[in-house]
């Protein structure tokens, strides 16, 4: 047995050998150490109770508003301001968070969030401003916005860039648009296909379905790519746009993009590219030399915005010289007096494709993600790419000693993709080995995605994890993938026995689905 | 650089165990014709001074609300926001978490959505609540997606009092799914004639109060007239804190409630981050879009919250989703439920109260003015008021004057023959001298 830094038992070499007793009885309170059994803020709050001091307003000053007066009871509880930064900060104790260790969710990109980032986006002069303030008391901003374009640009390889898209689906949604308005203007608005992998995104078949198009699926190589015989068989005449996903889902370059591209191209077909994965390739390869001609780019992967728990995030389109015309609404032009917001097509027309959200998109991002761009600089961003690559690419030597990568040959770029290949015959599937990687002390990868490969765990480690915490990390999964095969079913079946909770019953949820919280009903007096 | 933690000996050590000679080797599937060497054309690393010297110069460019009296709403809102607030959204975990799809280790942010969803589907007065949109807008063209998946009709009709960046949101969505849309020219209070343009075509209609001139309606009528065509009533609500004194959608008979909930616990940041809510009747949730957090327990009976009836959305449904949307709001509804878990009631109550008591104050400063004149005839904090010069310019005057007085219609909509229209908006944070000086300012530059 060998002990960790603070002492306790630790037993890799061992695993399997030893039944599992690391499940004790429960504590009396339902806490358990630092981790305090939090009830909801309506079980803790009061009706009265405030955590705000306000003045009250003069008496009757609500009688203009006759019969639209709130009159019934709203239902929300207030606590002072200790015990509110208290509930929350109780609350914040169960989650995992990239500030506390390697979180390798495939696609997701969670690397490091600069605080500098923060501080910036916090600047009155960014956070304290009106979208429609007078633009000549706003040219700082504008003045940001535009740089934050130009570097897009530059670092996409394309000519135009639009803002706006509030997310990555957000952003498909737009280029998906502009691609639809560019046929429609060319006469080719007979064309009702998109064409997406199978191993795609959900939200690029989501998107083009929500855009009127037939979702057609391209076939996948045996190595993981588009398959060009399957694409040049199902690009025709009846097909807008294809979508791909490059370094694709499975975390591989495909190849043949130029070709794919190409072969696009001459059926008349706009080419789509997914950027959830530019953090791969950002300052190596631009999408424009691609042959790409639409591409969101999500600021909050490749460009380090806080995930937040599940957004906000960012998703500014670049557009090709062919598709820069059907741009939304607004966009920023430099004229004789500095920087202009137009928010109007000069004619005054309302074309079906105006604005896709209020006001100019997500500000707050854009400081950020310039804030980052600024600090790392085209070197820097270079290294950013580079390193991604080199973690993944370790991680996959190192962990295919005891698990099955899904495309053993040859390098994968910024994620590592396994199978449950390895895992046959042990009783344990891709979710149980999740679980088991909670208890020790890592979030699990993206699991099940790609849908082409059986049992997926893609894993991204992200160019912000030191050597160091990589290695700890590939430890404790050779580890528990030791432990799979030697027959310690128990350990994953029961996982996780340390988070704050246990497995929890998600079939119940969806059967009954009890989407908020309701007061209980009053107990029923027994007959006396 | 600071953000890198490999040293060069790391990346040697880690090539040697990949076996492989140089970084190249890993990017060996990019095309020839496609590979960069050297560095794009832009500048080069700067430190954390560096960058922080270069954007407080870009912000300083701006005028920021705190340095002027301000009166610009438009569906944005300047409200004070707790201090708290903003230092619990910043904690690590809430911060640097993700979509919480391992539920065992992201209780912390099911939990808030679980309350978030609560606390909006209270203030709206409606069943059920997702875990929130983008924004307002994007909420508002997705209920009107909604509404046609509900009733399998294909038509939308918008009242003459919204937003018109709300309504040209939906004009796009709409297109994209190819739906129709009739649009009613702006006026400052004519909800009731959306009821004359409810045929059977049509799957909502969509209304807002208070409205973007700043009136508040009752829209009872209209939700009656919706339903008896079998049509949905969809509300939009761009200033939330009005829901502490007026009258919940809900008890007005939305079937979609569609707001902006920024005024609370969020910043006016230019236009977004911003947090979209989501709220409508049980009977229609598996039509709704986006993500639902809901109640459960765990293989011990605790208590505990996941994301659920996932199959309406695009990583299970794919092509057959009820939206395409994936990332939210998530950290903005957090600060909503923060902000709100501090109000409570009473709080929520007593802010609303002085919310509308700031905006009489400045309607009758206003209105007292020669040559001006407030046209909204009911309001929570936001009037339109008639200028005798175009409004575009006064605006640009004052702002020059160092004075933000509002949003003139022109900027929201130059076609609609409003150049003589201002939108004034109050909060708490407007102060009495505000409005007190503002007639004086007004005056002096007219005069000029």
């Amino acid at each position: 047995m060998t002990m960790n830094t603070v002492g306790r038992p630790t037993r890799p070499e061992a695993a399997g050998d030893e039944p599992l007793n690391d499940y004790v009885h429960p504590t009396l309170t339902g806490a358990r150490g630092l981790l305090q059994d939090e009830a909801l803020i309506f079980e803790l709050g009061g009706w009265d109770k405030s955590g705000v001091d306000l003045p009250e307003a003069e008496a009757g000053v609500a009688d203009d508003l006759g019969d639209l007066f709130r009159t019934a009871p709203i239902g929300l509880p207030g606590l002072s301001e200790p015990e509110t930064v208290r509930h929350y900060v109780r609350l914040s104790q169960k989650n995992h968070a990239i500030d506390l260790a390697l979180y390798p969710l495939g696609s997701c990109t969670m690397k490091h969030n600069p605080r500098l980032n923060e501080k910036m986006a916090r600047l009155p002069g960014f956070s304290d401003i009106h979208p429609l303030q007078p633009q000549s008391s706003v040219q700082g901003a504008l003045k940001l916005m535009d740089r934050l374009a130009h570097w897009l640009k530059t670092l996409t390889g394309m000519p135009a860039v639009a803002l706006s898209p509030k997310a990555g689906a957000h952003g498909e949604l737009c280029g998906l648009l502009a691609i639809r308005g560019a046929h429609e203007a060319n006469g080719q608005g007979h064309r009702k296909t998109v064409l997406t992998p199978t191993s795609a995104h959900g939200t690029n078949p989501a998107t083009a379905a929500f855009c009127g198009y037939t979702v057609e699926e391209i076939a996948q190589t045996p190595d993981g790519r588009v398959d060009l015989a399957d694409l040049a068989k199902k690009l025709g005449p009846h097909v807008a746009a294809i979508m791909v996903t490059n370094p694709n889902t499975c975390g591989l370059f495909e190849r043949d993009v130029i070709e794919i591209a190409r072969l696009t191209h001459e059926a008349g077909a706009y080419f789509y590219g997914d950027g959830a994965n530019f953090n791969a390739i950002v300052g190596r390869v631009r999408p424009g030399d691609l042959g790409v001609d639409a591409m969101h780019i999500n600021l909050h992967k490749t460009f380090s915005t806080p995930h937040g728990g599940g957004g906000p995030g960012a998703g500014p389109v670049v557009l090709s010289e062919a598709l820069a015309p059907f741009a939304p609404l607004p966009w920023i032009t430099h004229g004789e007096d500095g920087f202009e917001l137009i928010e109007h097509r000069e004619d005054g027309a309302q074309t079906a494709f105006g604005r896709m959200c209020a006001f100019h998109g997500q500000m707050g991002m854009y400081v950020r993600a310039y804030a980052y761009m600024l600090s790392h600089g085209a070197d820097g961003l270079r290294q950013v790419a580079e390193d991604a690559v080199l973690n993944a690419n370790y991680l996959k030597t190192v962990l295919s000693a005891e698990m099955s990568p899904a495309f053993p040959d040859g390098p994968c770029m910024h994620e590592a993709l396994f199978d449950d290949a390895w895992l046959e015959g042990t009783g344990v599937t891709t979710l149980d080995f999740a679980k088991a990687m909670i208890d020790e002390g890592f979030h699990p990868m993206t699991m099940y995605f790609p849908l082409v490969v059986h049992g997926a765990m893609l894993i991204e480690p992200t160019e912000t994890e030191s050597k160091a915490e990589l290695d700890r990390f590939a430890h404790a999964l050779l580890a528990l993938a030791k432990a799979a095969k030697a027959g310690d079913v128990e350990r994953f079946k029961g996982a996780p026995y340390h988070a704050p909770l246990r497995r929890l019953d998600e079939t119940l949820a969806a059967r009954k689905p009890r989407l908020r919280w309701t007061a209980p009903e009053a107990p029923k007096m027994a007959a006396e | 650089m600071r953000y890198l933690p490999l040293t060069p000996e790391d990346r040697a050590d880690m090539l040697r165990t990949i076996g492989a000679t140089s970084i190249d080797d890993l990017f060996i599937d990019v095309p020839e014709a496609a590979r960069r060497t050297g560095f794009v054309d832009l500048p080069l690393a700067q430190g954390e001074l560096e960058v922080d010297r270069e954007l407080s110069a870009l912000a300083a460019m701006n005028r920021s609300a705190v340095a002027s009296p301000f009166f610009c709403g438009a569906g944005a809102y300047r409200h004070h926001v707790p201090a708290s607030v903003d230092h619990l959204i910043q904690r690590s975990e809430f911060l640097t978490s993700y979509t919480p799809y391992q539920p065992e280790i992201a209780q912390g942010t099911l939990q808030v959505l679980f309350e978030f969803q609560t606390q909006v589907a209270a203030l709206t007065g409606m069943e059920v609540a997702n875990a929130s949109m983008y924004d307002g807008s994007t909420a508002a063209a997705e209920g009107v997606m909604m509404a046609a998946r509900v009733t399998r009709r294909n038509k939308a009709v918008l009242s003459p009092g919204l937003h018109p960046h709300y309504a040209e949101t939906i004009q796009t969505l709409a297109h994209a799914v190819g739906m129709d849309i009739e649009r009613m020219p702006l006026a400052v209070d004519a909800e009731a004639d959306v009821i004359s343009h409810i045929g059977p075509d049509v799957a909502c209609v969509v209304v807002q109060t208070p409205n973007v001139f700043g009136t508040a309606t009752d829209v009872t009528k209209i939700a009656d007239a919706a339903h008896a065509a079998g049509a949905l009533l969809i509300v939009v609500v761009t200033e939330v804190v009005s829901l502490g004194l007026l009258k919940s959608p809900g008890e007005m008979g939305a079937d979609i409630v569609a707001a902006e909930g920024q005024s609370i616990g969020n910043g006016l940041n230019f236009g977004g981050p911003y947090v979209g809510l989501f709220a409508t009747r049980e009977k229609y949730l598996r039509q709704a879009p986006g993500r639902l957090c809901g109640e459960t327990v765990d293989a011990d009976g605790r208590r505990g919250f996941v994301l659920t009836l996932s199959t309406r959305e695009q990583h299970i449904r794919r092509d057959k989703a009820t939206s395409n949307i994936c990332t939210n709001s998530g950290l903005c509804a957090l600060a909503f439920t923060i902000h709100m878990s501090l109000l409570g009631e009473a709080g929520l109550r007593r802010l609303a109260a002085l919310n509308h008591q700031m905006a009489r104050k400045l309607a009758a400063a206003m209105d007292a003015i020669p040559g001006f004149e407030v046209l909204t005839p009911r309001f929570f904090n936001e009037i339109a008021v008639r200028t005798p010069v175009p409004a575009a310019d006064l605006v640009q005057t004052l702002a020059d004057n160092n004075l933000l007085v509002g949003v003139p219609v022109s900027r929201l909509d130059p076609m609609a023959g409003m150049g003589d229209v201002l939108l004034m908006a109050t909060t708490e944070v407007t102060r009495d001298v505000d409005i007190q000086i503002l007639p004086r300012i007004i005056k002096r530059v007219l005069d000029q």
